[in-house]
């Protein structure tokens, strides 16, 4: 039902794209509108999506602590995994967002009969490294259409991306790793009955979107050929903002466009965001230095607790304090009087 | 009902095999063994938490306030606007179930509800549902639903089955904190008077007594003297105990289970033959007698009122320090929030340095605040303490990281160097269940009630699964840790899974092995039991 519902989704996108440009021709509004459109919705989007983030204070330094901490001089402590200073921080960051440190660690449980086993399980790294990576490149690789001249380094990207030079155009490794990725990270979804059980629709739907959005992109590169031309002539005139939409362009083109643009727009309002979510996560972010550095809750500073104080405890026991022998505090009563 | 045969609990348990029915159409059954009772309307109302009234989990009829929805929606947007964790948490999650089998409540209970994942989808569905447009207009196929009685009793449900333990935390690759929802989704449900009384009782007599047991300052004095009877009668020597001194140089604070309750009370003689071969000016509070704190498993105000005790207290006797004993979420408290919640810490406090090596505690330099561990690694490191681990030779011994003090503190090599000098066979369990892998004893957060005890047991499965392994492969005998809740926890919990397994605290084996002058020679450890060797002798 779910990913019916979502595979839906994603045909009824390549209906519309072709009755609104195979049929009635709307070429302004798919090509230029539509982009625009989604773009600004995207950025729009993320901007509140932060500022609505960050509206929200930390109040406490909750660093989820994976490693030793730093305390005495002779045991070392793990930088990476328990940061103790804002440098560390970074590092720990940048292992968590450009390797997927976390998702590294996976491991699967198996019962048999009163017996857990452990096995290392690898398989959600390595495909969330595939498809993420690939999708990134892939998308660096893109600006040669957005910049004139092309910067030497997406060139050379290009050149290494293709560099098995296997058929004519030459075929992007990325392209194949995106589809390893993808179909992994869809099978696992469908097969895993963990994984399934927990899927929505609007889990479904990111991944079929993003394979329509690899597929038609292959199918413009490798077999019906657009003219890559007007596709440049477009795509400057977008970045330009002087946007024309020649004629002649491949209806998979637009497709295409739509599904990026249905992608950004989608991005900020749904999981996807996690993207850039993961960069405000307090168990991540923080350093593990809670007892040398003070963390200031906004909500509490200059509220003093409420509580039973030692002399109003006392006052309660004090018989049993006599009795038993343990010492009266006598500026009790000096502070009252 | 009764607890089914250790052979017979995890039988349904299946981890592949998920229910035909949605999620969103299952009920939880409250069935005896599962949940823990609700609180007495004394103990709320003493508390002054809201809606006090006779109602129990298994009841039709939760007699809900009139506008309990409102108050829920409203302490979701509350909670929203104090927290970045939670409003996060609630966006970002994609789903990839990496932390679906890391939680030891779905090993053991093979209940989807139990992965993380889905414990914050209970919340998740309903914050979409009910505040976003998106999940007002696609529902179910958005995940979102609707605010009903039904999801107020299933949170009640699944959020007393998580224990706050932060493991899904460790895998998650955004670093989703399930515990951290749990917290805050506990602190919504006491407003509107949906709660349990195992933590609520311990609580109250921590506001009005000082500790969770109520045990008032002429009781702790009696069981300390208990205890010395036994120091003294397996030493030879009687160490003194200083309550409430002022001008001692370093204020002791530990969970109140180490004055009273087995197998905490070993931990404790251990502290107290430690603090007397070091001749160290120190004292007890029997006011801040309580390191724990319940609190923290109700709010977080409720949490911070339980505190301040501790810093009111040093301020009081003008001490120089604090020293913080075995405990896990005392040990989160005062780690992660104290400083936030309390501090400044009080003027009269100095950086911690101790007195017997000189070392500066630099890390704890604006809690003022150490660990035991800590204190005691560092005193072992520097030559200071004469120890004889052939007094643990009895013991096979392996180490339970506890949650708290590992994923909220990051403490796994100070117990770890100690043990090494204490005895002579020590044990580490598998990797994947140890360190920031650890897995809970089943209990924590405040869960450790008898009513509960099928839960308890299935939820302490894999901690126990790891001991059995070591304890089949390297004939381990004694689980250590550096908890009062698994002292508590982990005794019924091996003697369901492990039967062969005791289980105390660190310091317990230090107090084993300190050659403390003038002792006579001991023949049994502090539980008396016969040291190795020593009934052949006799
Ligand atoms: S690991 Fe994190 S992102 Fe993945 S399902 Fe669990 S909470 Fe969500
Ligand atoms: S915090 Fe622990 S108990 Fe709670 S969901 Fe995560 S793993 Fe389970």
């Amino acid at each position: 039902m779910n990913v019916v519902a979502a595979l839906v989704a994603v045909i009824g996108m390549v209906i519309l794209v072709w009755l609104g440009v195979g049929v009635l021709k709307l070429y302004t509004l798919f090509g230029v509108v539509v982009p625009y459109a989604a773009f600004l919705t995207f950025l729009i989007g993320l901007v509140y999506r932060m500022v609505n983030w960050a509206k929200s204070p930390v109040p406490f330094k909750i660093t989820t602590t994976c490693g030793q901490q730093k305390s005495l001089p002779w045991i070392k402590h793990s930088r990476l995994e328990s940061p103790a200073n804002n440098f560390e921080v970074v590092l720990r960051m940048a292992l968590e967002v450009l390797a997927f440190r976390s998702l590294f660690r996976n491991l699967r449980a198996d019962l048999r009969g009163r017996k857990l086993y452990y096995g290392s399980s690898k398989w959600l790294w390595l495909g969330a490294i595939l498809f993420h990576w690939s999708f990134f490149i892939i998308l660096i690789r893109h600006f040669r259409l957005f910049s004139y001249p092309v910067p030497g380094f997406i060139k050379t990207l290009d050149a290494v991306d293709s560099f098995f030079h296997i058929g004519l155009p030459h075929l992007y490794m990325t392209d194949v790793a995106i589809l390893a990725g993808l179909t992994f990270l869809l099978l696992r979804r469908l097969v895993d009955a963990k994984v399934n059980y927990i899927s929505h629709a609007s889990d479904y739907f990111p991944l079929f979107l993003i394979f329509g959005l690899v597929i038609s992109g292959m199918l413009m590169r490798y077999f019906l050929r657009v003219d890559l031309v007007s596709v440049k002539e477009l795509t400057m005139g977008l970045v330009t903002l002087h946007p024309k939409v020649p004629q002649g362009i491949g209806l998979i083109f637009f497709v295409h466009l739509f599904f990026i643009s249905v992608l950004v727009a989608y991005f900020p309002f749904s999981k996807l965001v996690h993207m850039v979510g993961v960069f405000f996560s307090p168990t991540r972010n923080l350093p593990n230095d809670n007892r040398r550095v003070r963390h200031i809750n906004p909500w509490w500073e200059g509220v003093p607790p409420k509580f039973l104080t030692y002399c109003e405890w006392q006052e309660k026991f004090k018989d049993k304090l006599e009795e038993s022998g343990q010492p009266i505090d006598e500026d009790c009563y000096e502070k009252k009087s | 009902m009764a607890l089914p045969k250790r052979d017979e609990l995890l039988k349904e348990v299946n981890y592949d095999r998920m229910p035909e029915k949605h999620w969103m159409d299952t009920k939880p059954e409250f069935r005896p063994g599962t949940y823990c009772y609700a609180g007495e309307p004394e103990v709320v109302k003493d508390l002054g938490l809201p809606n006090p009234r006779k109602w129990q989990p298994h009841d039709e009829d939760w007699k809900l306030p009139e506008n309990w929805k409102e108050i829920v929606l409203n302490a979701i947007r509350d909670r929203m606007n104090r927290f970045r964790s939670f409003k996060l948490f609630m966006d970002i999650c994609v789903r990839c179930g990496a932390c679906a089998d890391k939680c030891h409540f779905f090993l053991g209970t093979g209940d989807p509800k139990n992965m993380p994942v889905l414990r914050a989808e209970l919340m998740r569905s309903v914050v979409k549902g009910e505040f976003t447009r998106s999940g007002k207009l696609f529902g179910r196929l958005a995940g979102a639903r609707k605010l009903t009685e039904d999801v107020i009793k299933e949170w009640f449900y699944y959020y007393y089955q998580c224990t706050e333990c932060r493991r899904c935390s460790v895998f998650c690759p955004y670093g989703i904190d399930t515990a951290e929802i749990t917290i805050l989704a506990r602190e919504i449900l006491h407003e509107i008077g949906v709660n349990i009384d195992w933590i609520l009782k311990p609580v109250r007599f921590s506001a009005e007594i000082g500790n969770h047991i109520g045990l008032q300052p002429h009781t702790i004095k009696e069981n300390i003297e208990f205890l010395l009877d036994d120091i003294e009668e397996i030493t030879g020597i009687r160490p003194e105990v200083p309550l409430n001194k002022k001008g001692a140089e370093i204020l002791f604070v530990t969970p109140s289970a180490d004055f009273f309750a087995d197998p905490g009370i070993y931990t404790f003689m251990g502290y107290v033959l430690l603090f007397h071969y070091l001749g160290l000016d120190w004292t007890l509070s029997t006011y801040a007698a309580e390191g724990g704190n319940f609190g923290f498993f109700t709010s977080h105000e409720m949490m911070r009122k339980l505190h301040a005790k501790i810093y009111h207290e040093a301020e009081r006797l003008k001490v120089k320090w604090i020293l913080g004993g075995e405990c896990g979420h005392m040990w989160r408290v005062v780690h992660q929030y104290e400083d936030t919640m309390l501090g400044p810490a009080p003027k009269n406090l100095e950086v911690p340095k101790s007195p017997i090596t000189g070392t500066v505690f630099e890390h704890a330099k604006s809690t003022k605040i150490v660990h035991i561990c800590e204190f005691t690694a560092d005193l072992i490191a520097h030559g200071k303490l004469e120890l004889d681990p052939s007094r643990n030779d009895h013991l096979v011994v392996t180490f339970h990281d506890s949650c708290n003090t590992s994923r909220g503190m990051g403490i796994f090599e100070e117990p770890r160097f100690i043990l090494r000098h204490v005895c002579n066979n020590f044990y580490e369990m598998p990797e994947n269940t140890i360190r920031e892998k650890t897995f809970c004893c089943g209990s924590g957060s405040g869960l450790n009630t008898d009513e509960y005890m099928e839960m308890r047991m299935r939820g302490g499965f894999p901690r126990a699964n790891a001991v059995e392994y070591v304890h089949e492969k390297h004939g381990v005998n004694h689980l250590a840790c550096i908890c009062a809740i698994d002292r508590a926890t982990l005794t019924p919990l091996m003697k369901y899974w492990v039967p062969a397994v005791s289980v105390g605290g660190v310091h317990e084996l230090v107090g084993n092995a300190l050659v403390i002058p003038g002792e006579k020679k001991r023949t049994t450890d502090l539980r008396f039991q016969p040291l190795k060797g020593a009934e052949e002798e006799a």
